[in-house]
């Protein structure tokens, strides 16, 4: 059996997983990351837009953590808001320190835009290719300080002691499968384990996520004990091509791009949703004037609206927004200088995540989570555009210190079965969730399991054997139930969400968990077997997917991205809490946790969220 | 399995229709709802596409030998090689293997060899092809499986170069960046959009036939921070010696394959050329 041994082992590659690499690597630490795609491929790379930071006079971090608080709907935690808009500013200079090439003013100093939400221009930016760009640098950076990457390497389980209770497991590795030789081995962790798994976008069936975005991570942590944090929250981007989901970004409209509906009317003004900001309003705010657009008559072929940009004239296109034309024509068809471009919601980003302290800690010793994969939570309930990139280094930097060993005192968010102040127990489900019975192994034993070494070894074990049976037995093949999950999802669970079709959709989840239990892998090869990637995939899709659910169903209130029909408005009486779900061993069970207002010097009001 | 190249040469097509395949599939009876998705969406398709794919598996009887399958896939307006690939893959056959993330052109993971041109399978449109599609793994390198090729060579040269950015010359201020002006910026700006796909490396003759050549890319990369002013002028120095090597810039004989194929519009010849240049006038100072 082969077991890798390493300090600190980072699952996933992207922009999260490569700062946390080079901060344990400053640290002193022996890293290791293991990541299912080779790093310059993570779908970091696929971020347009930029980097907020706070770095030039006439703006200061307490405004950034404003926005943010402001765009959360007053459902992310203020400690770790206040960190993000604190660290932010070096996190970009050290970026720019590591060749990073940033578009520039007449002056030579990085250039800011504005963006969505935002009091003060402070979206740093790289052309439209910022997260290409960041990718890339780091990813230099990982090299240049020989930090070792297992490229190609799919983990598919974490090596967790199995206490009873998920506070007192520890965990000491993960079990990754070799996709290019079929190998199943080992990863022992000495110090942590950080996951940098990156978002699920895959749950659904339109999104600007890549293929390989299916929510390992979270999965992973959610079944070893970990809870799942504000789930519910997903956003829609407000401007994907209708006809593949790539994204146009924001920096379009930043840059004065306008939104037509079929009649030529500037819905975002003329029929009064935002008022001041117009098309630069939150993104929740603008994927449902759209689609209340096209609800009403208004869109184009009864499924998008126009973003039109050619009032800014070919050369200012051409030199901010180059690669926003080559997208339109390779993925359109449509070439943007000319006509404008056509324009849908498409899922995006995922507020909600593995729950974590500021410090990235999770409530379980020794794992650690960061980036789109977490939630500490920076986003609450709606993410600012620019605020995703500033997470990936700043908290994927803190993971990497702190899982190596450096002090960072105290975490002032707190986690773990402490900070429950309520279960949820009347949700009406109109199916049990979780796992089907007993025997489906990621039930935790007896105890027994401590020692590292074996912990390690078990989970390999236990890996090998999943493998071979999906391998040998005959059955229902994994695509036919990811594409039914992912169509009852868009359905069902989308901008608009209602009572009825949230069971509707916790039915069909429950129909594919059954499926899945006579999953086969039709592909007999060892050698880069994808189809085997894609069952194991499809399987944290459906724990994903019922946590979303789930979550969406028990929060009857408007906040954010999370929109009910029967429950129009914020109620913070109620609902300043955090979803919590934790897998309960098979029996997932719902809690709540308070948002934590109170900042370093200030505590925020909510206020009402208009723009 | 070396270059698929001999195996056009060889043609050593076994071809199975993909009427053949469902029936193979219902006789084991296996995957029905598949088949029948795939009739249903076959009769309610205009038009289809016939795509040819290579098929390589090592260890799988059957597809030890390489061989080509045929897939019939509906054609729908603005679909791409890699859509046709992932219908194929999903309705078709589960073990079709090939490389795909982002579907976007950034990731550079389905840089294939389609219709005897390297392309990004995500960018190309099926009506810019002529039909039917051949779709066959990047010529040069080891094949792994299907259309899935070894990158390792590619990686190893681009880390021949000392990708990362190098510098002396780091503000004191706190806070405080590197001045670049707009004009640096635009000069590297075109090299620093390579995504690492390798259809250069691939298309390139001088690379397949010498395998410690650098190759475009990573040329590019060394281009990337030689042009970069931030790096000052004893790091560029050191950064012409890399790339003046005997297997550097001196190979490139500018038969401009590279800057064909590659799908981010690089210009890999020119700034190769440039370097040239740059390594003469380098030279230059010394004498």
């Amino acid at each position: 059996m082969t077991i890798h041994e390493h300090d600190v082992i980072v699952v996933g590659a992207g922009g999260a997983g490569l700062r946390a690499a080079i901060a344990a690597n400053e640290e002193g630490a022996d890293v290791a990351m293991v990541t299912k795609l080779h790093p310059v491929r993570s779908h970091t790379g696929a971020a347009e837009g930029g980097i907020n930071a706070a770095l030039r006079d006439g703006d200061d971090w307490e405004l950034h953590a404003y926005d943010t608080m402001k765009g959360s709907d007053y459902l992310g935690d203020a400690p770790a808001i206040e960190t993000l808009a604190q660290d932010a500013p070096e996190e970009v200079i050290q970026l720019e320190h590591w060749g990073m090439p940033f578009s520039r003013e007449d002056d030579g100093r990085v250039s800011q835009r504005p963006f969505g939400g935002l009091s003060f221009p402070r979206t740093t930016y790289a052309g439209a290719e910022t997260g290409h760009h960041l990718l890339h640098t780091m990813y230099e950076q990982v090299v240049k300080r020989g930090i070792t990457v297992y490229d190609e390497f799919y983990v598919s389980r974490l090596a967790v002691t199995d206490h009873d209770d998920p506070e007192d497991r520890e965990c000491h590795g993960c079990v990754a499968y070799d996709i290019k030789s079929g190998d199943v081995v080992g990863f022992r962790a000495n110090n942590g384990v950080i996951l940098a798994t990156g978002g699920d976008g895959q749950v659904f069936d339109h999104t600007t996520n890549a293929v390989a975005n299916t929510g390992d991570g979270a999965a992973m942590a959610y079944r070893a004990g970990v809870p799942v944090e504000d789930m519910e929250f997903v956003q829609f981007h407000p401007t994907t091509l209708p006809s593949t989901g790539v994204l146009i970004s924001e920096g379009v409209r930043g840059e004065g791009g306008i939104l037509y509906n079929r009649e030529g009317e500037r819905f975002m003004f003329e029929h009064g949703y935002a008022n001041n900001d117009g098309e630069l309003a939150s993104r929740d705010v603008v994927s449902r004037a759209e689609l209340t657009e096209v609800n009403e008559g208004r869109g184009i072929n009864d499924e998008y609206v126009y973003l039109d940009m050619r009032h800014l004239g070919e050369e200012r296109i051409y030199d901010r927004l180059e690669n926003i034309i080559h997208l339109a024509e390779d993925f359109e068809g449509v070439n943007p200088v000319e006509e404008p471009m056509p324009v849908k919601p498409g899922q995006h980003y995922h507020m909600g995540g593995i729950e974590t302290s500021e410090h990235g800690e999770t409530c379980i010793n020794g794992l650690y989570a960061a980036g789109e994969c977490a939630c500490a939570s920076v986003h609450g309930s709606n993410r600012l555009g620019g605020n995703a990139l500033p997470e990936l280094i700043v908290f994927g930097a803190r993971a990497g210190h702190h899982a190596a060993g450096r002090d960072l005192g105290k975490a002032e968010v707190p986690i773990g079965s402490s900070a429950e102040s309520e279960a949820e127990e009347g949700l009406d489900t109109p199916v049990e969730p979780g796992a089907l019975d007993s025997t489906d192994g990621d039930v935790a034993a007896d105890g027994a399991l401590v020692e590292p070494t074996e912990v390690v070894e078990h989970a390999v074990e236990y890996e090998r054997s999943r493998v071979e049976d999906m391998l040998e037995r005959d059955g229902t093949n994994h695509a036919e139930i990811r594409g039914d999950l992912q169509k009852a999802m868009t359905e069902n669970v989308n901008v608009f969400r209602e009572k009825e079709s949230l069971k509707d959709a916790l039915e069909v989840i429950r129909e594919c968990r059954e499926r899945y239990q006579d999953v086969a892998v039709s592909d007999p090869s060892r050698t880069y077997n994808t189809d085997l990637i894609h069952t194991i995939e499809t399987r944290n899709l459906i724990d994903i997917a019922e946590t979303i659910t789930l979550g969406a169903l028990a929060r009857d209130e408007f906040r954010g991205a999370h929109w009910r029909r029967e429950h129009q408005e914020r109620k913070d009486e109620e609902w300043l809490k955090h979803t919590m779900i934790s897998w309960n061993e098979g029996t997932p069970r719902l809690y709540y946790k308070p948002v934590v207002l109170e900042g370093e010097s200030k505590e925020y009001e909510p206020k009402v969220r208009s723009y | 399995m070396s270059t698929q190249v001999q195996e056009r040469e060889t043609d050593t097509e076994a071809e199975e229709t993909s009427d053949q395949q469902q029936r193979r599939r219902s006789e084991t009876g296996e995957r029905d709802d598949m088949r029948e998705r795939a009739e249903t969406d076959l009769s309610e398709a205009d038009e289809t596409v016939r795509i040819k794919v290579f098929r390589y598996d090592p260890e799988v009887e059957g597809k030890k030998d390489p061989r080509f399958d045929t897939f019939e896939v509906p054609f729908r307006k603005g679909m791409t090689v890699l859509d046709s690939l992932i219908y194929a893959r999903d309705h078709f056959d589960s073990s079709l293997t090939f490389r795909h993330s982002c579907r976007q052109a950034i990731c550079g993971s389905d840089a294939l060899f389609v219709n005897g041109r390297q392309r990004l399978g995500c960018k190309t449109q099926m009506v810019d092809l002529e039909w039917p599609v051949r779709i066959e793994p990047l010529p040069h390198a080891e094949v792994v499986k299907d259309l899935v090729v070894d990158m390792e060579h590619f990686y190893d040269q681009m880390e021949a170069v000392e990708p990362y950015f190098q510098t002396n010359d780091l503000p004191d201020g706190e806070l405080e960046e590197q001045r670049q002006t707009r004009e640096n910026r635009e000069k590297v700006k075109m090299s620093t959009r390579c995504i690492w796909c390798s259809a250069c490396m691939s298309s390139c003759n001088i690379a397949a036939g010498d395998n410690e050549y650098l190759g475009p890319a990573a040329i590019n990369k060394a281009y990337r921070f030689a042009m970069d002013k931030r790096e000052g002028a004893d790091i560029k120095e050191h950064r012409l010696n890399i790339i003046e090597q005997e297997h550097g810039v001196w190979r490139c004989q500018t038969q401009f394959s590279c800057t064909e194929v590659c799908p981010k519009d690089i210009p890999l010849t020119e700034h190769i050329q440039e370097l040239k240049r740059e390594a003469v006038k380098s030279n230059l100072k010394f004498w």
